[in-house]
């Protein structure tokens, strides 16, 4: 049974793989990203020494491994969904034999597998070429890196999955879908570092889901959080992986009972 | 006349679809504008850590906001390509469009307007008039007819590129990230290129001319005057990448083979 869920994200590996040149284009845009980040910052901080406890060189590292980590954990599960929902073959999808959702999350995960390799990889190396980004020497930073940066995955691909399974209650969720993706973009902290924020601001967004996906991880990577904060950190995003599960186990069972076709 | 009878028969197709779906509009009105919201929280955010950004002052970042916002809600309404691939070659609409006898761009555009988005123009306008007036600006002879003729040279870079860009998928089937992406980058070109390196500049300026639909043309009503000639060039930039986007278009359109069923 296990190994059919291996499929999925073999299978989802090798299609993605099949159309990997539009990828290249990826590598480039989220350079430009990148870099027009890099010398915004650079303006802000002027002669300045640090903002909100970032230093200038942590700043500039703290962009290229946030966007780089997005490069490997964004995925459209929440429009496959809709659209699933939408021209009714979630209907067949919902009689055969596995878990819905979990092939979802599986084939999320054979979508990251490649954009890790394809996407995020080179991506990296072009970046820290470019850009004055400093990297940590130690291999237990790495690997502290990958572990969360997964967890980052886990959690972006629930919150896609909870936005995806909204079509079953409101019909039309294209606009759920977008707020989805801006709020992701701007709470987690791809944009602007929580600290930055007006305390108010940032007190609210501690207690949200979004920092865990690309605040507390990039912190950790630009040498902010060390120590038994390191763990602190696993902890806030096995916290919210576990707590994410809740809706979704929910809201699967309760869209089993509304569902209804339109057209199809 | 045959177009702007076309054009009211979708509007009015458009309203019918949309009182079904009553909720959604208004989903998508505010998604729309906490979209805009996340980009001038930045703004606010910014100037909480510093007084100026490349030698402009918070009212004029914002301003420069404000007219950023106009074009882009008029391009959304009318040009919206969203999702083309999916929509129109993976599953062969696209064939449908070409046996009709308008002209195929113009359908695929009509067949996708979005009123909602014309609400942020409005906001923007709101937002250059308090801007405006809190830097004291002068309301000259030539303000509102070089801000229509900006505005829709503007749009008419914004529809050379996506246009473009979405032509791209008539040669390869697979839905391409570019579009999304594209949709951060042009929000660079509100604020001052001069701040980025000389490749950035140039990029923004002469390659995908962001900088066109924002900080040069929103110069000029600011009297930036080292920005002025640039604001100038708006409209021959806006007919130069138009005439790109029309012929990538038709160039894609006669190599489109048909991928649906």
């Amino acid at each position: 049974m296990l190994g059919a869920y291996f499929d999925f994200i073999r299978i989802r590996f090798l299609t993605m793989l099949a159309y990997r040149v539009n990828y290249y284009s990826g590598i480039l845009i989220y350079t430009l990203n990148i870099g027009v980040n890099y010398f915004t910052w650079k303006a802000i901080y002027g002669n300045g020494e640090s903002l909100g406890g970032f230093t200038g060189a942590q700043m500039t590292t703290y962009v290229a491994v946030s966007w780089m980590a997005r490069a490997f954990y964004f995925n459209n599960l929440d429009r496959e969904i809709s659209t699933d929902i939408r021209d009714g073959s979630i209907a067949i999808q919902f009689i055969r034999p596995y878990n819905y959702v979990l092939v979802k999350m599986m084939q999320g995960l054979g979508e990251g597998l490649f954009r890790f390799m394809m996407l995020m990889i080179p991506g990296m190396v072009i970046a820290v070429l470019l850009f004055p980004v400093q990297l940590p020497a130690e291999p237990s930073a790495w690997a502290g890196f990958l572990v969360m940066l997964f967890f980052s995955f886990l959690i972006s691909s629930q919150i896609n999955i909870i936005t995806g399974l909204s079509a079953f209650f409101v019909e039309n969720n294209e606009g759920m879908m977008r707020m989805k993706r801006v709020v992701v973009d701007l709470f987690s902290g791809l944009i602007v570092p929580i600290t930055l924020f007006p305390d108010w601001l940032s007190s609210v967004l501690k207690v949200l889901p979004f920092q865990a996906i690309t605040y507390l991880p990039g912190s950790v990577f630009t040498g902010r959080v060390q120590g038994v904060g390191i763990w602190n950190v696993l902890g806030i995003q096995v916290f919210w992986f576990l707590l994410l599960l809740i809706p979704i186990v929910w809201i699967n069972h309760a869209a089993r009972k509304r569902l209804f076709v339109q057209g199809g | 006349m045959y177009y702007l009878g076309l054009l009211i028969e979708y509007l009015k197709n458009y309203m019918k679809t949309r009182l079904t779906y009553r909720a959604d509009f208004w989903v998508e009105v505010i998604s729309d504008l906490l979209f805009q919201a996340t980009n001038f929280i930045f703004i606010l955010v910014i100037f909480m850590h510093t007084d100026s950004l490349g030698g402009w002052n918070q009212n004029e970042v914002v301003f420069v906001y404000g007219f950023f916002m106009v074009p882009f809600g008029v391009f959304s309404c009318f040009v919206n390509m969203w999702g083309f691939s999916e929509r129109y070659i993976v599953k062969g609409e696209m064939d449908r469009v070409l046996t009709r006898p308008a002209h195929n761009l113009f359908q695929i555009f009509l067949e996708n307007v979005d009123p909602p988005s014309l609400v942020g123009s409005f906001i923007g306008l709101i937002v250059m008039a308090i801007s405006g007036s809190n830097l004291g600006l002068p309301f000259e002879w030539w303000t509102l007819p070089m801000l229509i003729l900006l505005t829709l040279s503007a749009v008419a870079i914004y529809t050379g590129i996506y246009t473009t860009l979405t032509s791209l998928s008539f040669y390869s089937d697979a839905p391409t990230g570019i579009l999304p992406l594209m949709y951060n980058i042009q929000t660079y070109g509100r604020y001052p290129v001069t701040i980025y390196n000389r490749a950035i500049q140039v990029l923004l300026t002469w390659i995908i001319p962001f900088a066109f639909v924002g900080i040069y043309p929103a110069a000029l009503f600011l009297h930036r005057d080292e920005m002025r000639t640039m604001a100038l060039l708006t409209p021959l930039v806006g007919v130069v990448f138009l005439s790109i986007g029309l012929m990538a278009w038709s160039f894609g359109v006669k190599q489109y083979k048909g991928a649906g069923s």
